[in-house]
């Protein structure tokens, strides 16, 4: 393997990193951009994609797994995040303190019912067989370079679920009610807008979405009751970095923290890269406290 | 149409409002005055429910509404016209007259609820101004914009906060015109909350002030002269 393939393997992988952390952190984004909620639990909706999908491939004939799973992960995560909007989030508006230590509760009650039905131990899921290859480039200046399908699944994926979002907001009347609800809840309420309705949807929406990010994950790393845990700090820098409720904002600010981790980690151990990538995100939030793109107002619209 | 029955309001323990009571018939339009700081905005938002009353009742179209929440009332039929206008900033004209549908489509007038032509009519500007961030609009564009969005919900009853606040002379006129216009055309029931005596008589049937959170006068505007309440306004 060339230094040059070492390197394109490892940009490969940032960037599929990157896109499992634009995932997770599109609902944490979408969220807080929304409704000013932080949502703890968040990372257990990974988990609950994760477990879903293990399920769908136990339960569901080969052939129809691999779909049937994603949309199990999407699906199941959704109608957990509208219940935990529904019960929780809704009944402590305004009060984000409280909303955080609930969702902690939350999360760390998802941990322990996973731990109880499905073991401490994680549980690996297959890809199924025309994703389990990959691509090699076999000579030249990048001969070793590998490209596993799974991966490039990934990172398609994650295109298409950040451009159906920019759609749904772009291009639909819901998606209108949204940005407007984000800019002047009031005024929109006023104008007859659900904006209770619309709440909804967008938490159940971020929560799906990072089912399906859990979902995707299965396929390189086994399931654990943590692993939401694992990714959800990352999430938590994206969302930061990017601007909270900025959706280009956050495609950047995920290639940023995907590419850096990857990147830092040629050079020097996995820890040692975390502390670096903490001190570049506090750093940078001394010059853009707002993140990338700024909260308020704009966020939505500007894609 | 609406009637207010000892409407009580405050924020936190400060009261703002009480005893307030009050009525708008049908295709009328009355307009509310008061001081800056008698609470007439408060009173209009206690009306579209953006406004908890901590006490009375608030009736519309013959039904109690006091228990429902905005977007409820403005499916029923009240459009709301903000002091400050409430253009959103980054929405077209387009859209911000198509968040005027919301309510409607509640209505259960679904894919056919459309812009209604008198929209454009009254306010012709804004047809040119379309693809226009309702942000970059100079104020009186904002403001025939948020009474134009208030118009597409099919208003029976349209609440104005200071329509006339900040604005140019002429383009007063075009508002008083396009009032006038509104009531006589569409036959909607108007609250209008004003700082301007004479342009209030001009339009107005009948007319309430507040002082101090409570009803202090009202009367008709053809049989009082706008002198007889002046002393209440001036400070
Ligand atoms: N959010 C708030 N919190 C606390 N007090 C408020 C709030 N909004 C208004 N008030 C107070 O309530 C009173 C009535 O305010 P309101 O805005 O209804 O007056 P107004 O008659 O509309 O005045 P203006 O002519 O200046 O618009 C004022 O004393 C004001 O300071
Ligand atoms: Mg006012």
């Amino acid at each position: 393997m060339t230094d040059y393939a070492l390197l394109a393997g490892q940009l490969f992988n940032g960037v599929s990193v990157a896109s499992i952390l634009l995932l997770a952190a599109l609902g944490l984004a979408l969220s807080f951009g929304l409704m000013r909620v932080i949502n703890m639990a968040h990372g257990e909706m990974l988990m609950v994609g994760g477990y879903l999908s293990f399920l769908t491939y136990r339960l569901a004939p080969a052939r129809l797994g691999f779909g049937l799973a994603l949309i199990a992960a999407f699906v199941g995560a959704a109608a957990f995040g509208a219940l935990l909007e529904l019960v929780l989030i809704r009944r402590l508006y305004g009060r984000p303190l409280d909303t955080l230590l609930a969702t902690w509760g939350v999360s760390l009650a998802l941990q322990q019912a996973a731990r109880s039905i499905f073991g401490a131990i994680g549980v690996e899921v297959t890809a199924p067989k025309w994703l389990a290859g990959s691509f090699t480039v076999k000579g030249g200046l990048m001969a070793g370079f590998n490209l596993p399908y799974v991966r490039l699944f990934i990172i398609a994926l994650a295109v298409f679920v950040l451009g159906g979002v920019w759609l749904f907001i772009q291009r639909t009347r819901l998606g209108l009610y949204v940005r407007a609800v984000h800019q002047d809840r009031e005024m929109a309420e006023a104008l007859g807008v659900n904006t209770g309705l619309v709440d909804l949807v967008i938490f159940a929406l971020g929560t799906g979405v990072a089912g399906l990010a859990g979902s995707v994950l299965a396929f390189i790393a086994p399931v654990t009751p943590t692993v939401g845990q694992s990714y959800i700090v990352y999430a938590f820098l994206v969302v930061i970095l990017g601007g909270l409720g900025s959706l280009l904002g956050t495609l950047l600010a995920a290639a940023v923290v995907g590419l850096f981790s990857a990147g830092a980690q040629i050079f020097t151990s996995v820890s040692f890269a975390d502390v670096l990538l903490l001190m570049f995100v506090i750093g940078f939030i001394q010059f853009r406290p707002s993140g990338i793109f700024a909260a308020r107002g704009r966020a939505l619209e500007e894609g | 149409m609406l009637t207010l029955e000892r409407v009580g309001a405050a924020y936190g323990l400060s009261r703002v409002l009480s005893e307030i009571s009050l009525s708008v018939g049908r295709g009328e339009l009355v307009t509310l005055l008061g001081r800056n700081g008698a609470g007439k905005s408060t009173l209009l938002r206690t009306i579209a429910g953006l406004h908890p009353a901590a006490a009375g009742r608030v009736i519309f179209a013959g039904a109690d509404i006091t228990g429902l929440v905005p977007y409820e009332r403005a499916r029923r039929g009240i459009g709301y016209v903000p002091q400050g206008r409430g253009i959103f900033p980054h929405l077209t004209v387009r859209e911000n007259l198509r968040l005027g549908l919301a309510a409607r489509f509640g209505r259960g007038e679904g894919r056919n609820a459309r812009l209604p032509d008198h929209v454009f009519d009254l306010f012709p500007v804004l047809a040119r101004l379309s693809e226009r961030k309702g942000g970059l609009l100079s104020g009186g564009e904002q403001q025939q914009l948020a009474i134009a969005r208030a118009l597409a919900t099919k208003p029976a009853l349209l609440l104005l906060d200071e329509p006339t606040e900040g604005l140019q002379p002429s383009i007063v006129q075009d508002i008083q015109a396009a009032l006038k216009r509104i009531r006589r055309e569409l036959n909607v029931a108007m609250l209008l909350v004003e700082q301007y005596l004479d342009f209030a008589w001009s339009v107005a049937d009948r007319f309430y002030v507040i002082q101090r959170g409570s009803m202090a006068t009202e009367g008709n505007t053809r049989e009082r002269a706008a002198d007889t309440v002046a002393h209440l306004l001036s400070v």
